[in-house]
């Protein structure tokens, strides 16, 4: 495997030209693109979803929608931002950047790496389409349920259950090849020299969220499906009428959705460090205490599930299990965080737009972090749960540590990817504008909840119209700076100053080795390392 | 513009007013029984610590931030290659504070208030029943003064209002037009259930809060300490009317709690005391009981909102025959969907009197565009003979 260079080095740039070059390809380069568009555009599409949303709720009483409509676009902002906005985007990037990382000259299995991402449009618009087409007057729109589907108000639902039902089916499906192919790259192509322990804290995050993935994927592809029979034929899984139980769905369910939430996150832990070494100008700190971190909560996440529904009834010594174990995530979790302080710590910092996000990262996502401590307090969880405080909880955790992790990677590898550097003034303004319009969209929903106002209601109580008011200006910011970031991607991707071939002066690791932007097939001399 | 006017006055008023209503904005509402106490102490003290982790991690890192900067020159000082054993130490404190936060500052209160929450036998002298609807809460009084009195709860704001047609008023979305009573300083067990979705029972100045889970009894407790008023709202996303589901709880002392279950016993009585009535009188009655129970779906013309609920003007159901020719009342008739649902529309029989659901189908018959040329008129009498 190692030794043959190839001499006839120009012929690899043939590839099919046009759309037949994106529909056909098997470049891990391509697919990445074609994931991280995808991810752009859904990430759009659920956030002008959710400003019809804070439209609605910018003053109490119904303006712009009825409640069933509403309902609809909970659901389908949550489940398109989850499924079809942050799990694609960090694919895209590990499509990008492990082989680049690894020294590997593709993904190992490029044609099921072309299949996985093809299956995600037909879901999309599956999520989507009830949903349009209930716009027209035709059908009754999408899943009303929120995007947890609880039976029985699921069994209860129209057609736009069943959608959502198959859409999530095939993103599992599309996810699972993706982790397969991820492991198996991970495993097998690795540039001689390195070892597990020589690996980029990327592909570590990557390949604990990959094995979470295979393990929870199909209880939740289980679940929906009973689900399925319930609506359709006859099976009572669900239903006390039939022996069934709803609140069975919600460990099913869980069982899947807490690790999920790891799984967005898990591929963020692995760059963040990569970035922070690199504006810090000095290598990351506890490399080894990071690995083993990441892997303890990946263990954790799997047996939790129970916290997100205290309040439907267990047993004393069940309720105190799942309180204990939430609680123990935070000191893995503690250790990264010690680990990426340490990291800046005495190192020569500068503050690209890179550097700007992962510290406004790690800023967002610790408040994220301890409000989620004190989520995992049963007694305490029964008033959270389901307010608003719970809102603004995962979306620090989600936007913040999910999305704005995300768009720090893509500032740090965009001039890698295209060659160009992005607009650096512009970049930093979208930074500000995020950060403070995040704020001040979340932290009234902490307010809110807290004096009582659940989540998911069209409408609400008049003591909460002020905090409402600013939340929805805020979200209405937030979206708008959005537009800045994909003029700043569409601008650097035509054009803008040449990037060099190691772009950030600290940067460390094979990708940065490679010209900018790589050539079509990456390595064709196998890199080694000591 | 007037709106925004409105708005922008009401924002100013907001600020300057924070602390006149400072406990019901920043913090959890005014406890007034045991477990909400105890959930805000725990509450209070976790923020506090977790408050102050993250100020003290937010220092070191700006800190860090304005000194070891590029542009002032600093150069990195690279953790020489850690030992093994440094690098173990050095993470294991941060992870030793927590196990002591976590397990012990935290851990052990938090023990205490699970135990207690869950403890709904001890020394209650009182149980009722939560029945969550699609969407209204219904109440039974299982023993004491109160026995067998039972009702339903729905919201009292009116469509209006919603819509931005008349004032709001104070208690916008958080009133009801008949409040569950409960008696001061009893240890009150609730038995909480459903009748078709999940719901959740909520009132935050409780601190009590259980999902009501159709087929299963669950269980929770309160002891209201303080006699007032308390307003909260179902918190399980339950369907269209999921923000329209009040709960609201008129704590008394215990002798006008006798008073009052005396009273309602009488009503419930004459309430169940079937008589002969007019149609005059039924369809006036009849409207009533449409508007606050069936009109949610339905709407209040009768058109429905096709296809999840179907319209009431010039359906089969509405207008066709209840009883054949045997005397009997038919199966898919009016009465018998009223009675016993079908799919999302709930059965009636359990929440409704005779002398409503004989109203109501009534009023449905000789309103809402319909004009039933048989059975026109239903009778309380019709509708018990019905259920036996």
């Amino acid at each position: 495997m190692s030794t043959t260079s190839v001499a006839h080095h120009d012929e690899h740039q043939d590839h099919p030209t046009g759309i037949m070059r994106w529909l056909t390809t098997t470049n891990h380069k391509d697919i990445g693109t074609m994931y991280l568009t995808f991810s752009l555009i859904m990430f759009l599409v659920g956030g002008s979803m959710i400003l019809g949303i804070r439209a609605e709720l910018f003053k109490p009483g119904l303006q712009l929608m009825n409640p069933e409509f509403f309902n609809q676009l909970i659901g389908v902002h949550a489940l398109i931002m989850i499924f079809a906005a942050l799990m694609p985007a960090a694919t895209g990037f590990a499509n990008w950047m492990l082989p680049l990382q690894i020294g590997a000259p593709d993904m190992a299995l490029p044609r099921l790496n072309n299949w996985g991402f093809w299956i995600l449009p037909p879901s999309a618009i599956l999520l989507t389409l009830p949903f349009t087409l209930a716009l027209f007057g035709v059908g009754d729109g999408a899943l009303a349920t929120g995007w947890t589907f609880y039976p029985p108000l699921s069994v209860q639902g129209g057609i736009g259950v069943d959608f959502a039902i198959f859409a999530v089916h095939l993103l599992g499906i599309s996810s699972v090849l993706g982790s397969i192919n991820i492991i198996v790259t991970i495993y097998n192509m690795r540039a001689p020299g390195m070892t597990l322990m020589k690996m980029p804290m990327f592909a570590w995050g990557w390949l604990i969220t990959a094995f979470l993935l295979i393990a929870t994927i199909p209880v939740l592809a289980g679940a929906v499906t009973m689900l399925l029979t319930d609506r359709h034929f006859g099976t009572h899984f669900f239903d006390a009428a039939g022996g069934g139980d709803p609140i069975m769905f919600q460990h099913l369910f869980w069982f899947f959705g807490h690790p999920e939430v790891y799984i967005l996150l898990l591929p963020v832990w692995g760059f963040i460090p990569q970035i922070l070494q690199t504006f810090s100008r000095k290598p990351m700190y506890g490399y080894k205490a990071q690995v083993y971190s990441l892997w303890a909560i990946g263990a954790l996440a799997v047996v939790v599930w129970a916290h997100h529904f205290f309040t439907a009834g267990m047993p004393v010594p069940a309720l105190l299990y799942f309180m204990y174990s939430t609680m123990a995530i935070s000191l893995p979790l503690a250790v990264l965080f010690y680990c990426w302080i340490r990291t800046m710590w005495k190192g020569s910092m500068s503050f690209e737009t890179p550097m700007l996000f992962t510290v406004g990262w790690i800023i967002l996502f610790g408040v994220g972090g301890l409000t989620g401590l004190v989520l995992a307090d049963v007694a305490a969880d029964a008033q959270y749960h389901n307010s608003y405080f719970v809102v603004a909880h995962f979306h620090y955790t989600l936007f913040a540590g999910g999305i704005m992790g995300i768009m720090a990677g893509v500032y740090y590898w965009l001039p890698k990817m295209t060659g160009h550097m992005y607009n650096e003034k512009l970049g930093k303004l979208h930074f500000w504008l995020t950060a403070i319009s995040f704020n001040v969209t979340f932290i009234p929903q902490f307010f809110v909840g807290l004096a009582g106002m659940p989540r998911r209601i069209p409408d609400y109580a008049l003591q909460f119209a002020e905090f409402n008011m600013i939340s929805s200006i805020g979200a209405f910011a937030l979206g708008l700076s959005q537009l800045l970031f994909v003029y700043i991607i569409i601008s650097c991707v035509k054009g803008g100053k040449k990037a060099s071939d190691r772009v950030w002066e600290g940067a460390q690791g094979l990708e940065w080795t490679l010209p900018s932007p790589p050539p079509y097939h990456s390595f064709t001399e196998q890199p080694v390392v000591k | 513009m007037q709106g925004m006017k409105k708005l922008g006055v009401g924002a100013v008023a907001w600020f300057l007013s924070l602390s006149a209503h400072a406990d019901y904005t920043w913090n959890f509402p005014e406890p007034v029984t045991p477990m909400a106490l105890d959930t805000l102490h725990v509450h209070n003290k976790f923020m506090l610590i977790t408050a102050v982790i993250f100020v003290v991690v937010l220092a070191i890192m700006i800190y860090s931030i304005v000194t070891h900067r590029h542009s002032k020159g600093y150069k990195p000082v690279a953790d020489n290659p850690p030992s093994t054993a440094v690098e173990i130490f050095w993470t294991l404190i941060p992870f030793a504070i927590l196990l002591l936060i976590d397990f012990v500052i935290m851990g052990i209160p938090a023990y205490h208030s699970v135990v207690m929450m869950e403890d709904t036998r001890d020394q209650s002298t009182m149980v009722i029943k939560i029945t969550g609807s699609q969407w209204r809460w219904q109440y039974e009084y299982l023993d004491g003064d109160a026995k067998g009195i039972k009702f339903v709860s729905n919201l009292a704001t009116t469509n209006g209002q919603m819509h931005n047609e008349e004032d709001k008023g104070e208690h916008y979305l958080l009133e009801v037009d008949n409040p569950l009573v409960l008696p001061v300083g009893e240890k009150v067990r609730i038995l909480m259930t459903a009748s078709d979705v999940l719901h959740n029972w909520w009132v935050p100045q409780f601190g009590s809060s259980r999902v009501a889970v159709p087929g299963f009894i669950r269980e929770t407790w309160v002891q209201v300490e303080k006699p007032g008023v308390y307003r909260g709202q179902c918190k399980e996303l339950c369907g269209k009317g999921h923000g329209y589901m009040p709960v609201v709880v008129n704590a008394v002392s215990k002798e006008e709690f006798a008073q009052w279950a005396n009273k309602k016993q009488d009503e419930q009585k004459a309430a169940n005391d079937v008589k002969e009535m007019t149609k005059d009188e039924l369809v006036a009655q009849g409207k009533v009981v449409y508007e606050k129970n069936c009109a949610v779906c339905h709407q209040v013309t009768g058109a429905g909102l096709p296809p999840a609920f179907p319209a009431l003007t010039g359906s089969k159901i509405a207008t066709g025959a209840i009883f054949g020719s045997d005397g009997k009342y038919q199966k898919d008739s009016h009465l018998d969907r009223v009675l016993n649902g079908k799919g999302v529309m709930p059965a009636w029989k359990a929440t409704l009197n005779d002398t409503e659901i004989a109203a109501v189908i009534t009023y449905e018959r000789n309103a809402l565009g319909n004009a039933a040329a048989v059975d026109a008129v239903l009778q309380p009498a019709q509708v018990k003979a019905a259920r036996e």
